[in-house]
């Protein structure tokens, strides 16, 4: 059985784990506890270690789902639930332009990390408060070839759409790397 | 779409720099110890004004010197009621001002009140998409990028650059945009030396050393430049040591021990294409 892996990044509370749990085909196996820290008590808990969701392809290949945390106590993990990634997706809550920041910072050490295609999730598109995904590639500094695509992660079509246009991306990588 | 927030999250720099970037046009009010509405259309900058007093004409000019403190108060007087633009032509047709007094006096007046707000660390914000001044207001068309590189050249607080920009071993390109308009840009002496050391081989540390600037001084230029879209980071992968070993404790999945060929790793990533279309 071949496994393979993608990690879904972003701050803490832009929807990674609801991500993940919209297309997993097991309930995500996440590490949860109550929030200690006040400001982060917008959440009743929050993921410490990990959420796992997986999907099966076929009897020798299946795609494992990591959302990494999204406390920056926790930053430790990233390097090691990066290693071997297809590719990443960063999650960013539209409605938070107090998180952008950090978005940014997350999305620069993922790609420091290795030369793995990604996309840019620009989470909570049905809200009110969203901003719009192209204002967010400007804030965030995308270059134009890095799709940002908007996404409500409690939407199973909006979540395929994010993980069907990331591998895309990555068979847009091997054609370039074929032709090099 | 929604644009609003806090300054304490987004700064007016970066406010600016996505509205010349996205070509907006609309008004921005900002909430802070006073109440700031900045317009702009396809992305410049066309009025602004502070608190209540709405930008009159008469006040402008004596501020700016081309009126006495007298002649102001008079035609504030007699030309009560009087659009911002009838006055205009009125002083000018009368004498008293040139059309050049009065776009200078404008243009400084609404420069002032944007790099005012450079200093506003806290403050709600929202944009209102294709709201404008009224027609008879005069508005003067103002490129951001000039301003946002003098409204950088204002902030001074350290704690701001240096998160901004952490890591001084990061090299610098010029932005490859399409649509950026950099033609009107002004440059200091000291920022045309930095620029002439933009290269990806050259980190900022070395720039800074080669033209003996601080580590705040190179920072302070660098992060106008950025913000105003002239240079971008170049972000290269950090390379990996070659005997690094696997994390103790992971178990490695097979497509991470073992290197796949180009054609196979195709043949996975076409499967999940299959696959995640079906679910």
């Amino acid at each position: 059985m071949q496994a393979v892996k993608m990690v879904i990044t972003g701050p803490f509370s832009s929807g990674k784990t609801e991500f993940i749990g919209t297309i997993s085909e097991i309930d995500v196996v996440s590490t949860e506890r109550k929030i200690s820290s006040s400001a982060e008590k917008i959440k009743e808990s929050t993921t410490v270690a990990m959420d796992f969701g997986r999907i099966t392809v076929d009897e020798d290949l299946v795609l494992y789902l990591f959302g990494t945390p999204g406390q920056r106590r926790f930053d430790f993990m990233w390097d090691i639930l990066s290693q071997g990634m297809l590719g990443f997706v960063v999650m960013v809550d539209s409605t938070k332009p107090e998180t952008f920041r950090e978005a940014k910072r997350i999305l620069e050490t993922f790609e420091s990390y290795a030369a793995t295609p990604y996309v840019v999730a620009a989470n909570k598109q049905d809200q009110e408060d969203a901003w719009d995904p192209e204002d967010l590639r400007i804030i965030l500094r995308l270059r134009p070839e890095v799709k940002i695509l908007p996404c409500v992660a409690i939407d199973k079509e909006s979540v395929k759409n994010i993980l069907l246009e990331l591998l895309y991306s990555i068979l847009e990588q091997l054609d370039e790397e074929d032709n090099a | 779409m929604a644009l609003k927030g806090n300054l304490r999250d987004f700064s007016t720099t970066q406010l600016l720099n996505l509205i010349n970037l996205a070509r907006k046009t609309g008004t921005l009010t900002i909430q802070g110890n006073e109440i700031a509405h900045v317009s702009f259309r396809e992305g410049k900058l066309i009025y602004a004004h502070m608190g209540n007093e709405n930008g009159n004409l008469a006040k402008i000019l004596r501020n700016a010197g081309k009126l006495s403190e007298e002649q102001a108060r008079i035609i504030e007087t007699k030309a009560r009621g009087t659009s911002d633009k009838q006055l205009g032509h009125l002083l000018v047709q009368a004498g008293y001002v040139t059309q050049s007094d009065i776009i200078q006096s404008v243009r400084q007046y609404v420069l002032d009140v944007v790099y005012k707000l450079f200093t506003w660390v806290d403050g709600l914000f929202r944009f209102d998409a294709n709201k404008l001044p009224p027609p008879e207001q005069i508005t003067i068309p103002i490129d951001l990028e000039s301003i946002i590189m003098e409204g950088s050249r204002r902030l001074k607080e350290w704690e701001i650059l240096q998160e901004e920009i952490p890591d001084l071993d990061t090299s610098l390109r010029f932005t490859d945009r399409p649509d950026a308009r950099l033609r009107n840009i002004n440059l200091t002496v000291e920022e045309w030396r930095v620029v002439s050391f933009i290269n990806p081989r050259n980190s900022i540390r070395q720039i800074a050393r080669a033209n003996n600037l601080s580590d705040f001084e190179i920072r302070r230029i660098v992060y106008g430049m950025l913000q105003a879209g002239l240079v971008e980071f170049v972000r290269a992968p950090k390379p990996k040591p070659a005997t690094e070993e696997p994390v103790k404790g992971t178990r490695r999945a097979k497509s991470e021990t073992k290197e796949q060929s180009p054609a196979e790793k195709r043949s996975v990533v076409t499967r999940l294409i299959d696959r995640i279309r079906s679910l």
